[in-house]
């Protein structure tokens, strides 16, 4: 029952538990393995080479890397949250996992995803990327000096490639070294660290984005546990110990299962005591791929040939191999390889001096080809936060420039320092100095002695391995990009194409735009395009631009928690729940909810709005206008401010009194409007749009600290600090007589745009004012926020007699149409004057304001412009839709159709018994008595065109009539 | 306590009024934890909360002010002078925010007036403007951190600091009033409930663990 390529415990004991058993389904099939394992691991173990076929090719491929880097191993997850595309070697094995193989995409599932994803927002003094030898280095120096640290790393234990390996650090096996470290980072109270977390994205100011894997390795989930988290990190000053990734090597049949990486051949034999293959060919351009060939040869595998491409490799090292049974090939080069589902032999031949094949070549049979194409720095995050990289020549590889202090610290592996005496050096001096930066002073601690090193003498990169006859335009199974099928024959015909820059390159053959971001394809397909344009060097081509994310994120935890109720704050009223009971329609007024209509049973918003709109003209209704916006305007220069950013006049405005006003942008065009009225002699309270309330504001505020700061004038906004009902039709007086006792409600003693200070009958203070957006007469009741409830809860009982009818803000609309009263953003679209409204009364001629200046601009002064005016359909119960277009009756409506304007509002009135609308035609108030037609829905509806006031013009209503 | 029932309204005008979360007490209740792990959430409605904007660069105005008011003005950005009944908060270079036990705007109105006369500067009652959320509990940090972008670690933000910021996707004033850490949070009411569900969002792997 033991899987075919587990090594005995006694042989590598691995880091798995091995007393564990999991079951897990690939393909259909059962298989087992142990914690500790990776699928990919799980999958080796079981002797599972091939793993999948070709996205495009075809062809059969097999598990390549041991981390990320993986281009074939893509699998399908199933489970409650089905999931596409992930590396089976980043998928940790756990009982009962099902997954299948893919050839591309994968699906998602039909259900919502159910997981839960959140976000957390942290600071730190000094973010450490990558816990391998240089990033734990780091993060101990910068511990101990009480900084704020912050260590993250993407693998379930720390340690990195110290944990696939032999290596001695301070007399001891590396791993009690970094157990001992683990130890001391938890007991220092302000470091934290992560594992399972990726840095993913690395932003201007040192700011970090980390995904966090919490429950995948996990038998249970709370409800409440998030399954991933993103942690937005603010960091003081960053050290990327990011590593470095292995790099393949493009030769003829490249592909096959069974050619792997020689790193991570290595961390399946020693890390999951897993032996890919029994016979293996290793093909090397360094060192250290012969640490590969050791424990392959130290666990009873066979190495026939070890081939490397320097003539002269280090001699202890070739001795050391062939002393151990293997066979070191220098100065040779893997050509092509034959077999099918996986790998069964390496054509070897030599290379001369310039790189080009000579000898005669030689078959070797292997069922594992590992290979060490050189080492990549891991330098995506450095890229992303604005670095420059250079071609290292002695590392073969992009490296960090050596930056200024806004970029992160590059050390260890990541800055191709390879050997680890050097990245623990390096991590201890930058994780002291990054913390002695942030005021935390502390000197880099003794480094500590090392064994067991990975040598780093000079490699000898190749890039590319010519085929054997045909010219490289034909070699269609060299493949650079395993994930994308793309082979050198690409690289050419792009470059035949005209391509030179890398980024077109790989942009026309799809060449690192795969799942893994060409993380094993990027430098190879550099190299391809150097060796194709014959320059000197990768470094001439240059790399293309790194981007976050690093790693593939889920759009669910970009998302995070800001989903479903928590997407966008609700707004409501303090009279929302009796609203609600009331059984009302609501509306979307940018965040707030407000009541649309109130239909009683077996009413449609039809004739649930006439129903309100003949309460309203002739008893008495009520409407929550709590949401619009309120601004206390407070300081002596007040009434010059409110003359100056009001298209009418406000200083002369008595005290006790309230206007209507309108303020207008810097080009003269309708911004908002509300009525404000005179606290004091320093005090206003203007009102604004409920969606204009905040930009308002703003608007304000910008003109008093950017261009008038020598005004005293303060704003507030008092928005929520009060609640407001509207009091609405002729028998409205009767009901605030009953509300507020103490007032004097006659026409006489409360006049039109007056307000009073008083007490209700409960004893609830109030400000009443009597304005009128209907036309009828009308009181607006306005008390603190949290007697809202209370006192529409009392305007109702008062008027309960009279039938009082709460209406919503649709019949609002009717009313205020009906009337001419436009709104602001309805009738309104920013190309608006005051005077296109024909609002000229409202446009004083004897102060400035903001916009006047515009209005002599030729396009603005010019008088056939759009003008608001009204329509009355011919049909009179034809209902124009909103945003209809106008045209001349006897125009053919044959593209292009000469328009003349829009309706803006159309509503169904209840007062006309009929239909009409407001819109903005061109040279409008001229066209007055004229017919034009709407063409809609197939047909022309004739409309006449008139003054934009259909319902008591002469404003007889405004006072209602004296009762009792 | 005497001072308090001087100044809080008639009862009969009391039970008229409704805060914004009142109805959801029982469940802040139930959704909050004790011990070690614990975190709480509550209303506090009603406080008494006023405007004051005043130029900074008037120091005999600001004395004035604050012999009128018994309190000193917090010169300290993002400071607070005060304890959680009586306190000034520091909200900008020419801003703060007085808080006082319920029903006292009128006073602090009216003297803030007074000790302004002739002067330049404005006091505006704000006080149903907004109401308060209380984030209590050894967790409450961690609470925040979820839905706070603001450094709040003991380093940076402690008891008597308060930050005009963005938790969740509401505006709020945070003031953190006590060590343990506790937090008030004064959000525009009718935002209230948005942040109360976000709250209670993040603190459920907390109280439901």
């Amino acid at each position: 029952m033991t899987s075919p390529n587990r090594l005995d415990a006694t042989v590598r004991p691995g880091r798995i538990d091995r007393t564990r058993r999991l079951r897990f389904t690939f393909d259909g099939t059962e298989l087992h393995g142990h914690p500790g394992d990776t699928l990919a691991s799980a999958l080796l173990a079981e002797g599972r080479t091939e793993v999948t076929t070709s996205v495009h090719r075809g062809r059969p491929r097999g598990i390549v890397a041991a981390d990320r880097t993986e281009p074939n191993a893509l699998v399908q997850l199933h489970g409650d949250c089905p999931e596409p595309m992930l590396p089976a070697t980043r998928v940790e094995l756990r009982d009962g996992l099902v997954a299948e193989s893919l050839s591309g995409i994968g699906w998602v599932g039909d259900r919502p995803d159910t997981a839960v994803h959140d976000k957390k927002y942290v600071h730190a003094d000094v973010v450490i990327v990558g816990a391998g030898p240089s990033g734990l280095a780091a993060a101990l120096s910068a511990g101990r000096s009480g900084a704020r640290v912050f260590l993250v790393d993407e693998q379930a234990e720390l340690g990195g490639r110290l944990l696939d390996g032999h290596e001695r650090i301070d007399g001891a096996a590396a791993t009690d070294w970094i157990a001992r470290a683990v130890r001391e980072l938890a007991e220092i109270p302000e470091v934290r660290v992560l594992t399972r977390a990726t840095a993913v994205g690395c932003y201007d100011h040192d700011y970090l984005l980390v995904a966090e894997h919490r429950t995948d390795h996990l038998d249970t989930v709370g409800p409440h546990q998030s399954q991933q988290r993103l942690w937005h990190v603010r960091a003081r000053r960053v050290v990327l110990a990011t590593g470095a990734h292995e790099r393949p090597v493009v030769f003829e049949d490249n592909d096959r299962p069974g050619i792997m990486l020689a790193a991570a051949v290595r961390s399946y034999l020693n890390r999951h005591a897993v032996l890919p293959g029994r016979d293996a060919v290793v093909f090397t351009t360094s060192d250290s791929a012969y640490s590969t060939a050791l424990d392959l040869l130290a666990v009873g595998a066979s190495v026939p040939a070890l081939v490397d491409t320097r003539p002269q490799p280090p001699a202890h090292l070739v001795d050391q191999v062939e002393a151990a049974g293997g066979r070191v090939h220098p100065g040779s080069t893997v050509i092509s390889t034959k077999g099918h589902d996986r790998v069964r032999g390496a054509r070897v031949t030599e290379l001369d001096e310039q790189g080009c094949l000579s000898g005669i070549p030689y078959e070797v049979d292997c069922d594992l080809l590992a290979v060490c194409g050189g080492w990549s720095p891991v330098v995506h995050l450095f890229g992303q936060a604005g670095g420059s990289l250079r071609w290292d020549r002695t590392a073969a590889g992009f490296v960090p420039e050596s930056s200024g202090t806004h970029l992160p610290r590059v050390i260890g592996s990541a800055r191709a320092t390879h050997d680890l005496a050097g990245s623990l050096a390096q991590g201890l001096a930058a994780g002291a100095e990054a913390a002695t930066a942030c005021g935390f002073r502390i000197a880099a601690p003794r480094v500590p002695p090392t064994s067991g090193d990975r040598p780093n003498s000079r490699p000898r990169p190749l890039w590319l391995v010519p085929g054997m006859t045909k010219p490289p335009e034909q070699w269609d199974r060299h493949f650079v990009d395993l994930q994308r099928d793309a082979t050198v024959a690409d690289v050419w015909r792009a470059i035949g194409a005209g391509m030179r820059s890398v980024e077109h390159v790989e942009r026309y053959t799809t060449i690192s735009t795969g799942q893994d971001r060409g993380k094993t394809s990027g430098v190879n397909a550099i190299g391809v395009i150097a060796d194709a344009l014959m320059v000197d060097s990768p470094g001439e081509v240059g790399t293309t631009t790194f981007r976050p994310p690093y790693a593939p994120v889920r759009f669910a935890l970009m998302a995070g928690r800001e989903r479903g109720h928590l997407h966008e704050p609700v707004r409501t009223t303090s009279m929302h729940s009796w609203h609600e009971a009331a059984g009302a329609e609501f509306e979307n007024v940018g965040q707030w909810k407000r009541p649309r209509y109130y239909p009683r049973p077996g009413e449609d918003m039809d004739a649930a709005v006439q129903r309100e709109c003949r309460a309203a003209r002739t008893g008495v209704a009520m409407q929550d206008v709590s949401t619009l916006g309120r601004i206390e305007i407070v300081g002596s220069d007040a009434p010059e401010f409110l003359d100056r950013v009001c298209t009418s006049g406000f200083a002369e405005l008595a005290v006790g009194r309230a206007r209507y006003g309108m303020m207008c942008g810097a080009d003269g065009m309708v911004l908002d409007d509300g009525v404000s009225m005179r606290l004091a002699a320093d005090r206003y309270l203007m009102s604004t749009t409920t969606g204009g309330a905040a930009g308002v504001l703003e608007w304000l505020e910008e003109w008093l600290r950017t261009e008038w700061s020598e005004l005293d004038v303060y704003c507030t906004s008092v928005t929520e600090q009060w609640a407001a009902v509207a009091v609405v039709g002729p028998r409205s007086r009767d009901v605030v007589a009953r509300l507020a006792p103490d007032l004097d409600v006659s026409s006489a003693g409360f006049g039109f745009m007056e307000f009073r200070e008083t007490e209700l009958y409960n004893g609830i203070p109030a400000r009443i004012s009597r304005i009128s957006f209907s036309g009828e007469l009308a009181f607006e009741i306005n008390v603190a926020r949290w007697y809202g409830l209370a006192t529409w809860e009392a305007v109702a009982a008062a008027g309960a007699d009279h039938g009082i009818t709460p209406y919503g803000a649709e019949t609002m609309h009717v009313l205020r149409a009906e009337k001419g009263f436009v709104v602001v953003g309805q009738d309104t679209d920013g190309t608006v004057t005051p005077l296109d409204l024909g609002m000229d009364r409202l446009v004083s001629r004897h102060k400035d304001f903001i916009g006047k200046r515009s209005f002599a601009r030729q396009d603005t002064a010019r008088t056939d412009r759009k003008q608001l005016v009204g329509l009355l359909p011919l049909e009179r119960e034809r209902l124009l839709p909103e945003g209809v277009h106008l045209v001349e009756p006897d125009v053919p409506l044959r593209p292009p159709v000469p328009m003349l304007g829009h309706v803006t509002s159309s509503y169904r009135s209840a007062a006309l018994d009929r239909t009409f609308a407001l819109a903005l035609i061109r040279d409008g108030r001229r066209r007055i008595g004229d017919v034009l037609h709407a063409p809609f829905e197939g047909s022309s509806t004739a409309v006449e065109v008139t003054r934009p006031v259909f319902y008591d013009e002469e404003g007889a209503r405004r006072d209602g009539v004296e009762h009792g | 306590m005497t001072v308090l029932n001087t100044v809080e309204p008639a009862t009969g005008l009391a039970s008229l009024r409704r805060s914004p979360l009142a109805d959801r007490a029982a469940e802040f209740a139930a959704s909050s934890a004790d011990g070690l792990r614990g975190v709480r959430l509550s209303e506090e409605a009603f406080l008494t909360q006023v405007n004051l904007r005043v130029p900074p660069e008037s120091p005999a105005l600001l004395a004035g002010l604050e012999r009128e008011l018994g309190l000193a003005l917090p010169h300290r950005p993002n400071s607070v002078v005060g304890d959680e009944r009586d306190a000034v908060l520091w909200l900008g270079p020419d801003e703060w925010l007085v808080i006082a036990p319920e029903g006292r705007a009128d006073r602090v109105v009216s003297r803030a007036r007074t000790a302004m006369a002739d002067s330049v500067g404005s006091s505006v009652d704000v006080s149903a403007d907004r109401t308060t959320v209380r984030l209590a509990g050894p967790v409450s940090r961690d609470v925040l951190e979820k839905v706070c972008s603001l450094d709040l670690h003991p380093r940076a933000f402690g008891a008597g600091q308060c930050a005009r910021t963005l938790v969740g996707r509401v505006r709020v004033a945070l003031w953190q009033v006590g060590a343990e850490p506790a937090y008030r949070l004064l959000v525009h009411c009718s935002f209230a409930g948005y942040l109360a569900d976000l709250l209670l969002d993040a603190m459920a792997e907390f109280t439901h663990a």
